[in-house]
């Protein structure tokens, strides 16, 4: 007699109830008010009738209180999260038809690259809830990896790629293993030592140009457009890819980490290796978002690698909402592309990327678009 | 009756406090057996010990033969041992499914691949997952909804969900550290049948509980704790009698 | 072979008592300041204005304007500290951790850029430098002003151990480091005592950028960060929440540092630093003096 043996579940009552407690569920979620609901009382339905015998009466006496809402299908919903990616994508593809000077261009392929960067950090932040405050460590050791190899062996830069992802992945190892048994706070900290070890380091090394850096990165594409269509391909790639990551075995071990890592672990999820997996996966996106950067840029130093630029993609993640996917693309989109616009409060820009972390945090810390923790049946 | 689980002199110390000091006990198969002591005679800690969360300080903890020493509470898991929290341990933010879904993450087939090109078989294992919650939350009972927020449930819910997610990680061996607490008389009730329907799947049930009443009726031997020294180990009807048991519960005349 | 182990002290009581503010607040709430390290850049450049606006200072008044100038810092900084605390970590002590630290970068951000909004971003030359005659003692060549510094930093240190060991204060700051709840049941006060243990840090850290700015002459909006990471580091060394060991800490990561720049060249000085940082989080992470906990489930 060994464990528990596999029933098939489910019999037809249960069925009608469970889809009609969905419909209550569904009722009380908007998509971007969520988190108000959130924090609203427990549903006022199933709130005290744990006392109550089950019986058949009770049951469609909930059917009829249910029954009320507009029952959304399974489709209707997946439709709609699926057009707000679509819509987003189809935006980022006519955007060059709207302004295609040099200028516009190169900010939106930035914001690209941005965007890249915050879905990877919201891994690592988002999903499993670790504070890296060295995330540039990460791009800038796969900008560095492919800018050296691509100038130094004159290597195409697409045949950088596969080097890029062992060296992130190593990277992401050595800082990982040993900082990742630490309490949460320490690991920030700790990560932001990263940071600045490898700034410094790409700093003082011949090998990667020192303080003046490496100049002469071939580019990807022929054109700038090419360019920004190849990145805006890419980075959606890479966001669906985190999206996908979110949702299956992984992703929910990575939140089980974020709520209770006691709990995580009696169900056998080994929290250890489950944070070095998010930690790796937040390493390789940034990487190749810096093989992006590298291309853009075609020249990189120490200068763009520095604790500024971990904090901004941070604040893209916290002002989008913490594991939340189109969150945080809003998130790194409005942190790149809001600057561009205020130029003229160029000198209070950081002061108020401050504040307002601080204000979200106190006021609204599930961001402008939250994760919806409320399920879609 | 094949011995499960067997627990031989096991000793805890944090520090200068010894918090068990030498406890005996086996599980058979399907068995339930109740571990019931006065607050802080070490029964959390037995558990804690048992389920890698403590490293025992001395003793054999052997299941079905395998030591569970210096195993990370994953492994013991991973050998079949689910468990439940004193004091609630839900993931409060994500939704009841999610919560038991937990409970499948040892046994769910799909590898990061599959779920970066949603493959068939990704499709197919997060459908059974699902299916297989479902059916969990159905075996324990549960009447509010299964897709909001865990924390929003009432607490007699939140206890079933948590008894539910330990189920799902399909045990051989469940823990269970006061399940009653908290619950009224109905719900009880409801505990009692749903622990002898556990049971009657084959799982083997260590049950600690405040509750006489419910300790009586659903153990069949009952393991008895003081100051971190076993002193009974018997069936319900013998050690309720037992002098030992009667004085560490009511103090004995000779001390009063 | 001296000269080393004296620049690694002098400069470890900088680090020393920049860490102490980050260790009595972690002792106390749990929470690393971010911001501290920009506390005392705040502290660096209220000394500044405070010395901009006394006007010229004679050389040989030098020494008697600063200390005077280090206690209004102090009372300044410390105040900061407090608001710090009021407006941005009180409201959030019991929302998750990642949420407080979250805010608490976000106030180092504010502080950082807020000051560089308004005193610019090219640093500043302090009004008043500590130059003066110099000394040998054992091989080591010591200044005048750099006794002074150590001296105070001494002083300021002695003090804030007597404080926290000796006074009904320092006893409800050790009480709600162990058990705020309880100690809250027990009549302690424990929103004056956090603030007042914000006020202190704060105060120190602000003591130190006056010290840095006169010693180094030069200021800028961004010398927060670095120190702050190494007062982090010595923080660690010695055992976070240990006030001893905290003190400890910042003189062996001064000592360290002196010997690693020594041996490895100057522009390694931070990657060596932080290495030991990492170093000691995986091999002893309660640090020299800090004592092993047991996380209970």
């Amino acid at each position: 007699m060994t464990g528990v043996p596999d029933t098939t579940p489910e019999g037809a009552p249960e069925d009608t109830v469970r889809s009609t407690a969905a419909d209550t569920a569904e009722s009380t979620d908007g998509s971007a008010t969520a988190g108000v609901a959130r924090a609203a009382a427990p549903n006022e339905a199933t709130g005290e009738t744990a006392n109550e015998a089950p019986g058949p009466a009770r049951k469609t006496a909930e059917v009829r209180r249910r029954g009320a809402g507009r029952p959304p299908t399974r489709a209707s919903r997946l439709l709609q999260n699926r057009w707000a990616g679509l819509a987003g994508l189809l935006l980022a593809l006519l955007a060059p038809f709207v302004d295609a000077t040099p200028y516009a261009l190169s900010v939106m392929t930035s914001a690209a690259i941005f965007v890249m960067l915050a879905a990877g950090l919201n891994i690592v932040v988002g999903y499993c809830g670790l504070l890296d405050l060295g995330y540039v460590a990460f791009f800038a050791v796969g900008a560095y990896t492919s800018g050296v190899l691509a100038t130094r062996l004159d290597l195409p830069l697409v045949a950088t790629v596969p080097v890029v992802i062992v060296v992130t992945v190593v990277a992401g190892v050595v800082i990982g293993a040993p900082t990742l048994r630490l309490r949460s706070d320490y690991l920030a900290i700790v990560t932001l030592g990263f940071g600045e070890i490898i700034r410094i380091t790409a700093n003082n090394l011949d090998v990667t140009g020192g303080p003046s850096g490496i100049y002469g990165i071939p580019g990807l594409a022929g054109s700038p457009v090419a360019f920004y269509y190849l990145t805006v391909v890419v980075v959606a790639l890479a966001v669906l890819g985190a999206a996908r990551l979110g949702r299956s075995r992984i992703g929910r071990a990575w939140r089980f980490v974020r709520e209770d890592e006691d709990a995580a672990e009696a169900m056998g999820v080994h929290t250890y290796r489950v944070k070095l997996a998010a930690y790796i996966a937040g390493a390789v996106w940034g990487g190749l978002a810096g093989v992006l950067f590298a291309a853009h840029l075609s020249a990189i130093s120490p200068g763009s690698f520095t604790f500024l630029q971990s904090a901004l993609v941070l604040m893209a993640v916290v002002l989008g909402g913490m594991g939340s996917v189109p969150g945080v693309v809003i998130g790194a989109i409005v942190i790149s592309i809001l600057p561009e616009i205020l130029r003229d409060l160029a000198d209070y820009r950081f002061f108020l990327f401050g504040v307002l972390l601080i204000a979200v945090m106190l006021l609204r810390p599930q961001g402008l678009w939250p994760a919806r923790s409320k399920e879609v049946p | 009756m094949t011995t499960l689980l067997s627990v031989s002199d096991l000793r805890l110390s944090f520090g200068g406090l010894l918090a068990i000091d030498g406890l005996t006990f086996s599980v058979n198969e399907a068995e339930v057996v109740s571990v019931i002591g006065p607050n802080g005679a070490g029964k959390t800690s037995a558990f804690n010990c048992v389920t890698g969360f403590y490293r025992p300080t001395a003793g054999q903890i052997m299941l079905r033969g395998r030591s569970l020493r210096g195993l990370r509470p994953s492994a013991v898991a991973a050998l079949g041992v689910a468990r439940t929290f004193q004091n609630l341990r839900l993931f409060g933010e994500l939704s009841v499914l999610d919560n038991v879904r937990a409970g499948a993450h040892l046994w769910l087939r799909q590898n990061v691949l599959d779920a970066l090109l949603h493959t068939p078989r990704y499709r197919r294992s997060e459908r059974e997952c699902t299916e297989q919650a479902h059916h969990w939350l159905d075996f324990v009972g549960l009447r509010g909804d299964r897709y909001g927020e865990a924390r929003h449930l009432p607490y007699g819910e939140q206890r079933r969900v948590e008894i539910a997610r330990a189920l799902a990680r399909r045990p051989d061996l469940l823990l269970l550290d006061e399940p009653a607490a908290g619950l009224n008389h109905g719900e009880k009730t409801e505990l009692l049948d749903l622990i002898r329907r556990i049971q009657a799947l084959g799982v083997a049930i260590v049950l600690i509980e405040h509750d006489m009443g419910l300790v009586m009726e659903v153990s069949e031997r009952v393991v008895v704790l003081n100051f971190g020294k076993e002193i009974a180990d018997g069936r319900p009807e013998d050690v309720r009698r037992d002098p030992a048991v009667i004085e560490a519960y009511l103090g004995s005349d000779t001390h009063a | 072979m001296t000269q080393l182990i004296w620049n690694g002290l002098f400069v470890g009581s900088f680090y020393a008592l920049v860490a102490l503010g980050y260790s009595m607040v972690y002792g106390i709430i749990k929470l690393l300041n971010f911001a501290h390290g920009d506390l005392y850049m705040l502290g660096a450049f209220a000394g500044f204005a405070i010395l901009g606006a006394v006007g010229g200072v004679s050389s040989s008044m030098a020494l008697p304007v600063l200390l005077a100038v280090l206690v209004v810092t102090m009372a300044v900084t410390g105040l900061a500290g407090v608001a710090l605390e009021r407006i941005a970590y009180r409201p959030l002590r019991r929302a998750p951790r990642l949420s407080l630290l979250i805010t608490a970068v976000g106030a180092s951000f504010a502080l950082e850029y807020g000051m560089r909004a308004a005193a610019g971003a090219d640093p500043r030359v302090y009004p008043l430098r500590l130059g003066g005659s110099s000394l040998e003692v054992a091989g080591a060549r010591l200044t005048l002003a750099q006794l002074v510094l150590v001296g105070v930093a001494v002083v300021l240190m002695i003090g804030l151990n007597l404080l926290v060991t000796r006074t009904r204060e320092g006893r409800a700051m050790r009480a709600i480091a162990l058990d705020p709840t309880t100690s809250s049941l027990m009549g302690i006060d424990v929103n004056a005592v956090i603030s007042r243990t914000f006020f202190i840090g704060s105060a120190l850290a602000g003591a130190a950028g006056v010290m840095a700015g006169a010693y180094y002459g030069k200021i800028d909006f961004l010398m927060g960060f670095l120190i702050g990471l190494k007062a982090f580091t010595a923080a660690v060394i010695g055992g976070i929440g240990n006030i001893p060991g905290t003190m400890l800490g910042g003189l062996v990561l001064g000592l360290l540092e002196s010997f690693g720049t020594f041996w490895l060249g100057g522009e390694w000085r931070d990657v060596f630093a932080f290495g030991v940082l990492i170093l000691f989080l995986t091999v002893r992470p309660t640090g020299l003096l800090g004592e092993r906990v047991t996380e209970r489930v």
